[in-house]
């Protein structure tokens, strides 16, 4: 178990210059739900982690669409990586991710017409998220098709977990309500702040402190045992 | 008119402010914003792609795509690309400094939200050449004021005695939603 941890930490690292180094599929999957998580730990995607996230409905449908994209176009770099030439890989990328956007944008519209209402522009938008090309230039154009797709199943769960518990608790305290259902009565009035664009920010900034503060817990619980 | 026009250039700037009421181009305002030359450097070369994707996604929107909507994503997206090569190389060409400044910023506004995101909202908002003009302008002195603002909070943040769990992101985003509420008081403008 613990060679495992070190293998990860080592491949976290150098990704960028080369192709990462092999490891078991379980581990891809992994690394971005938790060690990597994509807006918690790399803070990539910030846009639509704060935009979409007044509501948990938004926040689910947002990623379910980002999933989507991410998965399909993760394949599909990676399929084509021997054919598509280095100098024009990120136009290429591009395309292929505004492709899948324009699907999932396109069946949104005919299957959840109120949803892509209210999401409106910031589903295109999901061409412009980091996360996406950045997972398409640093992994998926590098390994072969298995490894991209367990990587951006990850990534796309690890994105969803950080956007539903974030999205949840703003709906629950800006508004009362959990997905649509009152949770605390009439009597509750709610902080309507937290639905509104500076609720974003605090909701952001209150989970990285409460991050930070955890991290350094664990640092000085390391230390005291190393002492 | 002319009304009008203003109306759209101040909503923009301040009510509906890009960066902090829409979410949109937060990864340079967290990015680039630790030093105040850096961040109004980077807006104005954002206001100047803005206008011109502006323009183009007008001309795309009247002249190409009205046959095929459903191409617009894909089409924005490769002219916001060429576009921001283009002003790259324009500037490499005639301005060498400022081109060595804005250094890796440059190519990278390619895939900042705020451009794309001002093609659409004008396309759903159904914006004339003019409006969309003004729209544009709006957006980016917005997004210039919003970096220069942050940029100067942080660089006296670098000064003061903060504890070490908010030293990272926590106490900028905190910082973001106080600026964020502070240009919530905008919105009363709208009803004057």
């Amino acid at each position: 178990m613990t060679t495992d941890i070190a293998t990860a930490a080592e491949a976290a690292e150098p990704i960028v210059p080369g192709a990462p180094p092999p490891q078991p599929l379980r581990l891809d999957f992994w690394r971005g739900i938790a060690d990597d998580n994509p807006v918690m730990i790399q803070m990539l995607g910030l846009c639509p982690a704060m935009a979409v996230s007044n509501s948990l409905e938004n926040g689910i449908g947002m990623s379910a669409a980002v999933i989507f994209v991410l998965f399909c176009s993760s394949l599909l770099v990676s399929s084509l990586r021997k054919i598509i030439p280095g100098e024009v890989r990120l136009a290429s990328y591009i395309l292929i991710i505004a492709t899948f956007v324009t699907i999932s944008d396109l069946v949104m519209q005919a299957y959840f017409p109120l949803l892509s209402r209210t999401l409106g522009p910031f589903v295109p938008l999901i061409v412009v998220n980091c996360i996406i090309l950045g997972r398409a230039e640093a992994f998926a154009g590098k390994v072969k098709p298995m490894r991209a797709a367990a990587d951006a199943l990850g990534m796309g769960l690890g994105f969803t977990l950080a956007l539903c518990t974030i999205s949840a608790f703003r709906e629950i305290v800006g508004n009362g309500t959990l997905l649509g259902f009152h949770l605390f009565g009439p009597h509750y009035e709610p902080w309507v702040f937290m639905i509104m664009p500076p609720g974003g920010f605090l909701t952001m900034g209150l989970m990285f402190l409460v991050m930070g503060w955890w991290g350094e817990r664990k640092k000085a619980k390391l230390t005291e045992v190393a002492a | 008119m002319i009304s009008n026009l203003a109306w759209i250039f101040f909503s923009t700037l301040l009510i509906n402010n890009f960066t902090l009421a829409m979410f949109l181009g937060l990864c340079p305002f967290f990015g680039v914003t630790s030093k105040v030359d850096t961040g109004w450097r980077l807006g104005v070369a954002n206001t100047f792609v803005l206008v011109i994707v502006s323009v183009s996604a007008w001309a795309l929107n009247t002249y190409v795509l009205t046959n095929a909507p459903y191409l617009r994503t894909i089409a924005f997206i490769v002219v916001i690309a060429s576009m921001v090569q283009i002003v790259e190389m324009i500037i490499k060409k005639s301005l060498p400094t400022l081109f060595r400044e804005l250094g890796i910023y440059l190519p990278l506004i390619t895939t900042n939200c705020a451009i794309l995101g001002l093609a659409l909202f004008q396309t759903t908002r159904k914006y004339s050449l003019l409006e969309g003009i003004f729209f544009a302008f709006g957006a980016g002195l917005g997004l210039t004021l919003a970096l220069s603002l942050m940029a100067s909070i942080r660089e006296r943040m670098d000064l003061a005695d903060v504890p070490v769990v908010a030293k990272r992101m926590g106490l900028v985003m905190v910082i973001a939603s106080c600026l964020s509420m502070a240009f919530m008081g905008f919105a009363g403008m709208g009803s004057g």
